[in-house]
């Protein structure tokens, strides 16, 4: 047998070539000037970006709420159907993440549209047009439809593993179907709803083809600010390097959060 | 009706996906009894426990308790509490939170619930345990805390899934004289369901013994063992020799090539029947003096007695006996007239 560690070697290899030295790469690019003298200034920049950041984190928890809203029923039902459904309910999931993701999005713009799909069936009725694309709402239902599967999953499996004879002793003792799902059924998929809340959220704050195609230019996120410094018209790798850093801390703040909010269940799982 | 009776299933049937699997159920559970239900797996036993626990509802027929019909009343709003097979304690809760659910959720004051959990805890042995993770205790301790759980409600009647399924044989027997003894502290029923006929016979005041959905017998644990009421019966309460044999006239039938005398009567005239006798029963005498006689196949030591597998004409008997033969040597045999029992030959199915 290999010994564990000449495994891990390409692995290491791999995490420092493409992981540790883009990051290295990052902070040197957001702590110096063009000419590449040191400097805070990128960093002080990014506080006049504030409203983007506020605005950027405002829509992704929104869509996170949502999607969660949403996956946590689904979820439980999928756990308790049959295997058939379960496997037609995961198919119906994963389909449309056959597909690219910006062809979804801009399916998205042909029936948000003023002339979109919804606005004609509205006008049958004399009702509209209704402005629905180039809104933050639009922006939020393309994060809730693009990543409400990376909800869903998690949930799904935690949720796979509470027993049914668990429920049923619940129900036993006397708890309401309220109380089943209070006392029972949300305490024990509650590493389901971390993880969920984390890959909707993370990818939700980061992305910017989202608002650029359903938010036009009324909602500039985080995302977008980036690409602007590289690819855009403002080309300015250090400001992008600086707001990235920026983005980075946010998001391991939002984890650090979680994690202590899931401490509790952590210890118990490592007993097992 | 009887004024004791607590629990009443009156023509119950339950169907899963179009399969009939449970077949007109009558049965009477009395207040403070111990029932066992009997039988191999797949007879309907655990499904009769749980239309009682509230989680099948009966296709057809009625279920009542104390009087008032209870067919579709939830599992939360019934006096009875259950005792799951694999115990089903909640995973997220340490001991002591775990017996105290039933209370949280009846909004018993936290003075009492801490008195009423100590208790319960000192009734299963389990002191000191409190405020363990439950991933922390053996199958025998977990069996513990999940009686514990059930009682805190101070139920009226106590279901138990094969409870003691998972726990080795020194434990089992262990727990079968505790859950007893609990039963008869508290006086509350007990509706316990199992595979094990030992079991059964040990701890019940009644035995219910079921088959394919139907209840083939009922009674106290000897009347099963003694007057078993078909060849199925007596061979899963204990061992017994099952022969084919004919039932000539009243008290006289022929089996193994010779005629008995027996108590049996009201057979139909040279009726095929069934011929039950326990292996205990088989006296093995000189092979001169015995009734009938047979070659030793084989002895094996089983502890209190041995068991011996005797070929006579083609038919093999078992016996026990304290004393052990020689493999190979001829011996006889008898059969008093009181330990012959003779049944109707069951329909094939």
């Amino acid at each position: 047998m290999f010994k564990n560690k000449a495994v891990s070697l390409p692995y290491l290899v791999w995490s420092a070539v493409f992981v540790i030295v883009p990051l290295g790469l990052v902070a040197y690019y957001a702590m110096t000037t063009k000419t590449g003298q040191f400097t805070l200034d990128n960093l002080a920049r990014v506080g006049q970006y504030a409203p983007v950041i506020m605005s950027s984190i405002l829509l992704s928890i929104i869509a996170t709420i949502i999607s969660l809203i949403i996956a946590y029923p689904l979820a439980y039902i999928m756990s308790r159907s049959s295997g058939n459904t379960q496997r037609t309910y995961m198919m119906l999931i994963m389909l449309p993440m056959w597909m690219n993701f910006l062809l979804r999005t801009y399916s998205w713009m042909t029936i948000l549209e003023r002339n979109g799909l919804i606005n004609r069936f509205l006008e049958l009725f004399g009702i509209g047009p209704l402005t629905m694309i180039n809104t933050p709402g639009a922006v939020v239902l393309g994060m809730i439809y693009n990543y409400l599967p990376f909800m869903i999953l998690p949930l799904y499996t935690t949720m796979l593993k509470i027993e049914q004879h668990t429920i049923e002793a619940a129900q036993d003792l006397g708890a309401t179907p309220w109380q089943v799902l209070s006392r029972v059924i949300i305490p024990l998929s509650m590493p389901g709803v971390t993880t969920g809340i984390t890959m909707v959220f993370v990818p939700c704050i980061s992305t910017f083809a989202i608002s650029r195609m359903l938010g036009g230019g009324s909602s500039m996120l985080i995302g977008d600010l980036i690409e602007l410094q590289f690819l855009g018209n403002t080309y300015n790798p250090n400001l992008g390097a600086a707001i990235s850093m920026v983005l980075m801390v946010i998001i391991l703040i939002c984890m650090a959060m979680m994690n202590m909010f899931d401490e509790g269940e952590d210890k118990e799982a490592m007993l097992l | 009706m009887n004024e004791n009776v607590l629990i009443s299933l009156r023509n119950v049937a339950v169907d899963f996906d179009g399969e009939r699997i449970l077949h007109n159920i009558d049965l009477d559970i009395n207040d403070k009894e111990f029932v066992t239900l009997l039988g191999p797996s797949g007879c309907g036993k655990t499904t009769t426990l749980r239309i009682i626990g509230g989680f099948v509802e009966p296709t057809e027929g009625d279920v009542f308790f104390d009087g008032a019909r209870i067919n579709d009343l939830p599992p939360y709003k019934r006096q009875v509490n259950t005792v799951f097979q694999r115990y089903a304690l909640f995973p997220h809760l340490n001991v002591y939170e775990n017996i105290e659910f039933g209370l949280k959720l009846n909004k018993v004051d936290e003075k009492e619930r801490r008195t009423r959990v100590k208790e319960m805890l000192e009734m299963v042995n389990l002191k000191g345990f409190e405020h363990r993770s439950i991933n922390r205790l053996s199958g025998g301790q977990q069996q513990r805390v999940a009686i514990a759980r059930a009682l805190i409600n101070h139920p009226r009647v106590l279901l138990l899934d094969e409870p003691l399924g998972a726990l080795d044989l020194k434990l089992r027997k262990e727990m079968q004289v505790e859950l007893k003894r609990i039963q008869q502290s508290l006086e509350i029923t007990f509706i316990y369901v199992t595979h094990d006929q030992e079991e059964a016979l040990t701890m019940s005041d009644r035995v219910v013994v079921m088959k394919d959905g139907v209840i083939l017998q009922q009674g106290t644990p000897q009347d099963i063992y003694n007057e078993p009421a078909n060849a199925f019966v007596a061979d899963f309460i204990g061992e017994s020799n099952i022969v084919d044999g004919i039932m000539h006239r009243d008290f006289l039938v022929e089996f193994a090539g010779r005629e008995f005398d027996c108590v049996d009567k009201g057979f139909g005239l040279n009726e095929q029947v069934d011929v039950v006798i326990r292996p205990e029963d088989i006296k093995v005498v000189p092979s001169i003096s015995g009734q009938f006689s047979g070659v030793v196949e084989s002895v094996t030591f089983k502890g209190v007695h041995y068991e011996m597998i005797v070929d006579s004409c083609g038919i093999k008997w078992m016996i026990h006996s304290t004393h052990a033969e020689e493999v190979g040597s001829l011996v006889g045999m008898c059969v008093e007239p009181n330990d012959i029992h003779i049944m109707h030959k069951m329909e094939e199915e």
